[in-house]
């Protein structure tokens, strides 16, 4: 097929904007396959694979952009190419407010902005612990979103952040509440009295939600990066956050979210709560302790109940009424029994929650590319996202996983999450509900079961969202756990029966 | 801690220019660092460079 493809030389942009502008590129008649990549080692590797790079080695470094357009004309390929080109030109002589100021490095913007206080850093991976290091040193609390950071950048980060009583939110940290904003994934919560600690961005996302649903607000919201509970590590951030929410006068709660630390870690955590001044809730999913809340669910509900003065003990989902009746309308005679749930999800933690809910319900489930009979993918994994864009911003892909897996006749439910917010796509539900009408049109199809991650206040209008996929005969839950729940009622009618 | 009680949250943005904007619509004040990859994303000049800044600093 006809390929064009342009260098511009020293043509620094962002990931997330070449991404849009390959999307829109892409929607062009006769284009096939669009690319926008710096000519970093890693990326010249994906051209070649994805058979854009035309004869050969393309000739182009780090700071160079890349175009490379495939369509079903020449002149169309080039055409899309200059479409391009213009619009990257034109969005940089008119990007931004001409009054904005702009500088080209930390030391720049300090000098114009001395009274800044956090480095919001998301640069690539390998650049990312100098300027975090860098923006501590200069007195700014951090909050680093890139991967790629290694575990001894981190340790080293994070000692000097502590060192310096500051925070190192991440590495890999998506969400964090400070004083009111949301950074990077947020929802539109509300301001209130509630810290959270959280190791992953989409729990946090989860659990302030919720609250925000429940009536309660959030003071903080404190990323950590998922390796802070590590033994490597040590906890060296969650202990410190604990620090900085004891002190602060917002704060009369704390959740802690989390995986369960590392056995090493674990006593100093377990000492630093026994100490704190602070009513807490603890969620560690997959840690079995009867005083922390199983899921995050439960770790809203507990919260929002202790700042009432009253205590919440979770309800058993199998034993409501309307559940027998609403699996029964979606399953004539029984016809989902003993399939396989498939989850493909956007959130890393709700991936991960809903394995553990269905490894104990349906007694396994496998996790990413493990062969089993229920599998939970996690789409924002690494392994999903070569040269692709995160399922949370762009839903495409995923729809066409959930077409795929609408044709597999061993399947009884699919099951996902869709996570609103700033960050998000703008409309996350739209693509999967196409996705899912197209294979309920022909003919069987499994079951699909979702929750939805977000506030009134979102973007996206969360009311319509819910609405776009019940249309498409999706059941809706108001949680992820309970969402993997209904799910294995759906294979497993004993659940029910028993309850 | 240097905290955010006494003063307003205040963003130097390094990366992807997307949440500046998010900042921006949320009223928070934030000076958004046209960053690119230092030393041209060249891994030897780059550790000449720091090196260059540690013997300096």
């Amino acid at each position: 097929m006809p390929l064009a493809r342009l260098v511009l030389p020293l043509f620094y942009q962002d990931s997330v904007k070449l991404m849009r502008l390959a999307r829109e590129i892409g929607k062009k008649k006769g284009v096939s396959e669009v690319a926008a990549l710096m000519g970093t080692p890693a990326n010249r590797e994906i051209l070649l694979h994805a058979g854009l790079a035309g004869d050969g080695e393309v000739d182009a470094g780090p700071n160079d952009l890349v175009l490379a357009v495939e369509a079903e004309t020449q002149e169309t390929a080039c055409e899309a190419i200059e479409e391009a080109k213009a619009f990257l030109t034109q969005a940089r002589v008119t990007g931004g407010d001409s009054s904005d100021f702009s500088p080209s490095s930390l030391a720049g913007a300090l000098a114009g902005a001395p009274e800044s206080n956090l480095a919001m850093i998301s640069v690539p991976g390998a650049y990312a612990a100098k300027e975090a290091m860098d923006a501590l040193r200069s007195g700014l609390h951090v909050f680093l979103f890139s991967d790629n950071v290694s575990v001894d950048d981190e340790v080293a980060l994070k000692r000097e952040a502590t060192r310096r009583d500051l925070l190192l939110m991440g590495p890999d940290c998506g969400t964090a509440y400070i004083a009111g904003a949301g950074l990077g994934f947020t929802n539109a919560v509300r301001p209130g009295r509630v810290g959270c600690i959280a190791a992953s961005g989409t729990g946090l996302q989860a659990v302030a939600s919720q609250l925000d649903a429940l009536g309660e607000g959030v003071s903080h919201g404190i990323g950590v990066g998922g390796r802070d509970l590590s033994a490597e590590v040590g906890g060296l951030m969650t202990l410190h956050a604990l620090d900085f929410l004891s002190s602060d006068p917002e704060t009369e709660i704390v959740a802690l979210i989390s995986k369960p630390p590392d056995a090493e870690v674990l006593p100093e955590i377990e000492e630093a709560l026994e100490n704190f001044s602070k009513p807490h809730v603890v969620c560690f999913l997959g840690a079995e302790n009867p005083d922390w809340a199983e899921t995050l669910e439960d770790a809203g509900h507990a919260v929002a109940a202790i700042l009432k003065g009253e205590s919440y003990r979770p309800e058993n989902f199998f034993a409501q009424a309307w559940l027998k009746e609403k699996i029964a309308s979606l399953k004539p005679g029984g016809a989902l029994d003993g399939g396989g749930v498939l989850g493909l999800f956007s959130g890393g933690t709700l991936a991960h929650e809903s394995r553990l809910i269905l490894e104990d319900l349906l007694g396994d489930a496998s996790w990413n590319e493990e062969a089993g009979r229920h599998r939970i993918l996690d789409l924002g994994d690494d392994r999903y996202t070569v040269g692709k864009p995160h399922p949370m911003i762009d839903p495409e892909s995923r729809a066409e996983m959930v077409s795929q897996a609408a044709m597999d006749g061993d399947l009884g439910v699919v099951l996902f999450d869709v996570i609103l917010g700033r960050g998000s796509s703008p409309d996350p539900a739209g693509p999967l509900a196409r996705a899912i009408t197209e294979a309920k049109e022909k003919g069987k199809s499994p079951a699909f079961v979702a929750s939805v991650v977000g506030t009134a206040d979102d973007p996206q209008d969360m009311d319509e969202q819910v609405r776009i996929l019940e249309d498409a005969g999706v059941v809706v839950l108001p949680s992820n756990a309970q969402a993997a729940r209904f799910a294995a009622a759906l294979v497993k009618p004993e659940l029910i029966e028993n309850a | 801690m240097k905290d955010f009680r006494s003063k307003q949250l205040r963003v130097v943005n390094l990366g992807l220019e997307v949440f500046a904007d998010e900042l921006k619509n949320q009223n928070v004040p934030v000076t958004h660092v046209r960053w690119r990859p230092p030393a041209g994303g060249k891994p030897r000049l780059l550790e000449i460079l720091e090196k260059l800044e540690e013997l300096d600093g």
